[in-house]
């Protein structure tokens, strides 16, 4: 089953950079999220299986496309790639794929104790405790993030509403 | 022959439930298209589908007669239609989308079902509820999995390549996007109240009908008496997620023929059309459970006394068969109800439905939370 997950996760994310169609693009993330999710759910972590489920794959995914059917009707062609992109980003696979081998081949990583790992997933209170005790900071830093990124959003479609007219 | 069952392989055991529910689950939704039919007939005071008839049924004297009222023969000839009607795949569509998008449909209206609890039996003290898969966290997983729908209408538009299934697939993508926020923030005031402190946390359905079933005025009061803001919210962003009138301008056959499934024929359309049935009967069980008291039959009766009245707590399996019984009587009640809807109020237009949801349901929802939220922290502290 792990395996069958993970080449869900891995093609669909190579069909996300791959593709030529935005909607094929966005059916491959989607098929990704699917993956991510059938991942959590093997490790027992329901509830962040159905929350990936409910926020990415159900709205993000969803407003993607609704986003792009509003920008071009037929999911048209992305222009072609240019060189220096290309070779940017070539490097940078090309980087990570050595970083993760010499990752796997030299780490040496604490072998974790399974009976001393702390149970947070397991029952929505234990996860609703951590998230505002011990995480709280971070969940309010992202949604503060969010909180800005939103207003940057409303503001500058504001502004461009004022040129147009 | 329950020994025979529980000695299968867990797999097979779990496939017969799997197969078995969904057994159900089509028919009624198939039948469901006569009961529109039928409604719609009695509401506007005609007889309805009442011709069609297989020839040495029609033979039978009175009960022939009978069936060819009714128009059960209907059903059959629409689906021995849909089955054999030439299933044509216009040129100008995208041909993977197109197919994928009523298979797409199928997926999430048959696989929410897994998680809803339609039953219970009495062993010993403790009511246990019917479900294929119980989950913890079951209304999080139905919302999760429901929203998925939305992809099939998308597509199904989208691969059409033409412009009213195109409009229809935007507008589907907005309202549906735009009602999960309300219909979410509805039920959070359930799950406050049932997951009182000291005890275990859960967001499943089998919690909140033990709730629901307390002895005493406030313990049997069912949630839709004690939240009625809030099975309303449920209820309007129901419609509204299964694109029911007045909430079906995804499909307004007036300014949009058909919208997305204008360019579909055949068993393909068919499958559209059990899918919004599935979501309707699925969607009604999730309110019923959450603000009807799920299988208890009448507020204040819950079914262990039921059990108790009638000498059924040494005898699961009749027991279990009655509040089935009782449960899909609901949902079929609810089914009613939609249709009854239907013919009663008009259809928004697309901009009052856009107000709706955001102007006027999303702050209730919002404030309907707050209310509930400083009330059980008063109440269950």
């Amino acid at each position: 089953m792990f395996n069958l997950f993970a080449l869900l996760v891995v093609f669909g994310a190579i069909g996300v950079v791959v593709s030529k169609n935005v909607v094929h693009g966005a059916m491959s993330l989607l098929v990704s999220l699917l993956g991510v999710t059938g991942l959590f759910v093997l490790l027992d972590a329901y509830l962040l299986a159905f929350v990936l489920l409910l926020v990415y794959a159900g709205a993000v995914v969803a407003l993607f496309l609704f986003i792009v059917m509003l920008l071009d009707t037929h999911g048209d062609q992305r222009p072609g790639v240019k060189h220096l992109p290309l070779i940017a980003s070539v490097i940078t696979g090309a980087l990570v794929v050595v970083g993760a081998a010499s990752f796997i081949m030299h780490a040496r990583l604490p072998e974790p104790i399974l009976a001393n790992v702390p149970v947070v997933g397991d029952s929505l209170k234990h996860y609703a405790y951590q998230l505002f005790t011990t995480y709280l900071l971070p969940v309010q830093v992202i949604g503060f993030l969010l909180l800005i990124a939103m207003i940057g959003v409303i503001v500058l479609s504001r502004k461009h509403e004022e040129a147009a007219s | 022959m329950f020994d025979f069952f529980f000695n299968l392989p867990i797999f097979v055991q779990a496939l017969i439930k799997g197969l078995a529910v969904i057994m159900v689950i089509f028919p009624i939704a198939g039948a469901c298209s006569l009961a529109e039919r039928k409604v719609a007939a009695w509401i506007q005071d005609r007889p309805g589908p009442n011709r069609a008839v297989v020839p040495w049924i029609a033979w039978i004297p009175f009960l022939g007669k009978f069936l060819q009222r009714l128009g059960v023969f209907h059903v059959m000839a629409d689906g021995g239609k849909m089955l054999f009607k030439e299933d044509s795949l216009p040129g100008h569509v995208n041909k993977f989308y197109f197919i994928a998008a009523p298979i797409l449909a199928m997926i999430p209206a048959l696989t929410t079902v897994t998680v809803v609890p339609f039953g219970a039996y009495i062993t010993g003290n403790t009511v246990v509820p019917l479900a294929l898969a119980p989950l913890d966290i079951g209304i999080l997983s139905v919302f999760a999995i429901g929203s998925l729908g939305v992809y099939s209408l998308i597509l199904a538009g989208w691969a059409s390549n033409s412009k009213y299934p195109f409009l229809g697939s935007v507008r589907a993508s907005a309202q549906l996007i735009s009602y999960e926020l309300s219909m979410t923030l509805s039920v959070i005031p359930v799950f406050l109240w049932v997951n009182a402190p000291g005890r275990e946390a859960t967001l499943g359905f089998a919690r909140v009908v033990e709730f629901q079933s307390q002895p005493g005025f406030w313990g049997g009061a069912w949630f839709g008496f004690l939240m009625p803001v809030s099975a309303f919210i449920f209820l309007v962003a129901l419609f509204a997620e299964t694109n029911r009138q007045p909430f079906d301008t995804v499909e307004s056959e007036s300014d949009l023929v058909g919208s997305f499934h204008t360019e579909y024929g055949a068993f393909k359309w068919g499958l559209f059309f059990v899918a919004e049935y599935s979501h309707m009967i699925v969607g009604s069980a999730v309110f019923i459970l959450l603000f009807f008291g799920g299988w208890n039959p009448l507020p204040w009766v819950p079914l262990s006394d039921v059990a108790v009245w009638l000498h059924l707590v040494d005898q699961p399996v009749i027991l279990g068969i009655l509040s089935i019984a009782i449960f899909l009587g609901k949902v079929l009640g609810m089914i009613f109800f939609f249709m009854w809807v239907r013919w009663t109020v008009p259809r928004f237009r697309y901009d009052q439905v856009m107000k709706l949801g955001w102007q006027k349901l999303l702050p209730l929802a919002v404030i309907n939370l707050l209310f509930y939220a400083v009330v059980i922290a008063f109440l269950q502290k």
